[in-house]
């Protein structure tokens, strides 16, 4: 089963992009699958199965959502295969920039558009930094400079990863990324598999559900700031 | 200028990605040194990743392989059903094709065809050909951006700056050197576009939808790289159209238009249908057609002295 690793900060296009692709590779009858990961609650599988795909929804609730899709994915694979789905795609958001779950070996996206501002890729840590490919939405409704000057920004801190434009409403550009898709490598499990990169850490007393302010309750992995 | 990928040296390289560094004028080795693993776990990088962005930024400044497209070459593929399309069209710089066709004909994809450099691998299976030659597959994505720039009217500027920073920024991002130079031009340019003046200090988000327009299309013509121009609808209103092709011609951009607006459509040498996702026919504009262009651009002329005359407070009346 080929797994593809999609994220990107909230409302940037993961679902449309999702979808649009998966439209386009429908034409091929291939199984595909799409495991939603999100915080508190979305309606985003709803999208998905009014169009027919296959879908299950993780809520992390409390935790981290970039730790609970790490300690999930093994059982989403292995669901995957139980299935018969031929390509699974994860969709996590990412809410804090920190975010860090793209796998080595496996073909991650990262979704980010143009509307976030200029600044914006340079911001964004491992998730845009390690990816292999990366989708830019939203450029119908912005300048062409603009557009020129994100794309730059986007090389400069990613210089390996495909650029690839997509617009979540028309599909522009999605059949290209359903292409890609297709190199994505096949796998039977997800034993001895690595992270790229380390996700946000944190283990302090507010981890454990401390709601007092002051420092006799900072306990733990915490860090002060510089002032 | 704050904010731009610009500066180079490596201190100021640095210290823009978040580091807290002690001394300029340092190596980014000698940095390496002073950087320890924890550092770098807290920006979500690592030493690889800083080096790879390094070069990339320098590359950017030293190649900038300028890719000059003399044709392009659209080779027919099949339509909606499957039906093998009968023509190719082959397209130059500084030439205007219009794209006809009914709201999900195929523009689209058509474009997107384009801009992918399709090998007979998307989904109508046409082939794209640049100067003659097949592009190679390392290729497609080195053209990436630089292919076709796009206009249209739903195109805002979302950027928190005014006229000067923005095409500072711009060009910038593009290594150009005679900043000074290039402000000069964008700015008379746009202004005889426009109708009403703006300046460079005028902040982007204050300007008309006119302005804005007049400012992406002098923008393209004098700063974009692609060599194609794609323009989606522009607005009819307070923009002179006529002087905007011709900025785009000069500037030597092979420009398509998608459009249901009759005059756009008839600025045209050539109008390319497109029918059920295919291309169907090409029509060349004759000089009959030309006449029904000048008088829809004397009807739009009307117009805009009506809208003028509104706008300073006049009252107007039947000639």
């Amino acid at each position: 089963m080929k797994l593809i690793t999609v994220s990107g900060p909230p409302s940037s296009g993961k679902t449309s992009v999702i979808g649009k692709t998966i439209e386009a590779l429908e034409k091929k009858a291939i199984e595909l699958a799409v495991i939603k990961f999100d915080c508190l609650s979305t309606a985003d599988e709803l999208i998905y199965e009014k169009k027919g795909i296959k879908t299950k929804l993780g809520l992390s609730g409390s935790l981290c959502p970039d730790h609970y899709f790490v300690n999930n994915i093994d059982a989403c694979f292995h669901w995957g295969l139980k299935e018969n789905v031929a390509i699974l795609i994860t969709e996590s958001a990412g809410l804090c920039n920190r975010c860090s779950p793209h796998i080595k070996g496996v073909l991650s996206v990262c979704v980010i558009d143009n509307l976030s501002g200029c600044h914006t890729p340079k911001k964004i840590g491992p998730m845009l930094k390690f990816a292999d490919i990366v989708v830019i939405t939203k450029g119908d409704i912005v300048s062409q400079a603009e557009r020129e000057v994100f794309a730059y920004n986007v090389k400069i801190v990613n210089p390996k990863a495909k650029i690839l434009h997509i617009n979540g409403i028309t599909g522009q550009g999605a059949a290209e990324l359903g292409r890609l898709f297709f190199s994505a490598n096949d796998y039977e499990n997800l034993d001895d598999k690595k992270l790229r990169f380390t996700m946000p850490a944190a283990l302090c007393s507010y981890c454990l559900g401390e709601t007092m302010i002051g420092k006799d309750y900072h306990i733990g992995n915490v860090k002060n700031m510089k002032l | 200028m704050e904010g731009s990928w610009q500066l180079k040296n490596p201190y100021n390289f640095l210290t823009e990605m978040g580091f807290d560094l002690p001394d300029k004028n340092q190596s980014l080795d000698q940095y390496f040194d002073f950087i320890d693993d924890d550092m770098l776990e807290d920006m979500g990088t690592n030493k690889e990743m800083i080096y790879a962005s390094y070069n990339a930024l320098h590359e950017q400044f030293e190649e900038e392989p300028d890719v000059k497209v003399k044709s392009i070459l659209i080779k027919g593929g099949f339509n909606k059903d499957g039906e093998k399309e009968s023509i190719d069209i082959l397209l130059k710089p500084g030439e205007i094709v219009s794209l006809v066709g009914p709201t999900g004909s195929g523009k689209s994809r058509l474009l997107a065809d384009i801009e992918w450099l399709a090998q007979a691998d998307t989904p109508t299976g046409r082939v794209i050909v640049i100067n003659g030659i097949l592009p190679d597959e390392s290729k497609r994505y080195s053209f990436d951006e630089k292919l076709i720039s796009q206009l249209s009217q739903n195109m805002n500027f979302v950027m928190d700056a005014n006229v000067e920073e923005f095409i500072r920024m711009h060009a910038e991002s593009r290594n150009i050197k005679q900043i000074d130079e290039v402000l000069e031009t964008i700015i008379k340019h746009a202004n005889d576009l426009a109708g009403e003046p703006f300046s460079l200090e005028t902040p982007l988000t204050a300007l008309s939808g006119g302005q804005s327009r007049a400012l992406m299309i002098v923008d393209v013509a004098f700063l974009s790289k692609s060599p194609i121009v794609l323009i989606d609808e522009i607005e009819n209103a307070g923009i002179d159209r006529r002087k905007a092709m011709e900025f785009l011609v000069n500037a030597e951009k092979i420009i398509l238009i998608a459009t249901h607006d009759p005059v756009l459509a008839l600025m045209a040498n050539r109008r390319l249908v497109i029918r059920n996702g295919g291309m169907y026919k090409i029509i060349e504009s004759d000089e009959s057609e030309k006449k029904v262009l000048d008088k829809l651009e004397k009807r739009d002329r009307e117009t805009q002295k009506i809208r003028n005359a509104l706008r300073e407070g006049q009252k107007v009346q039947c000639d």
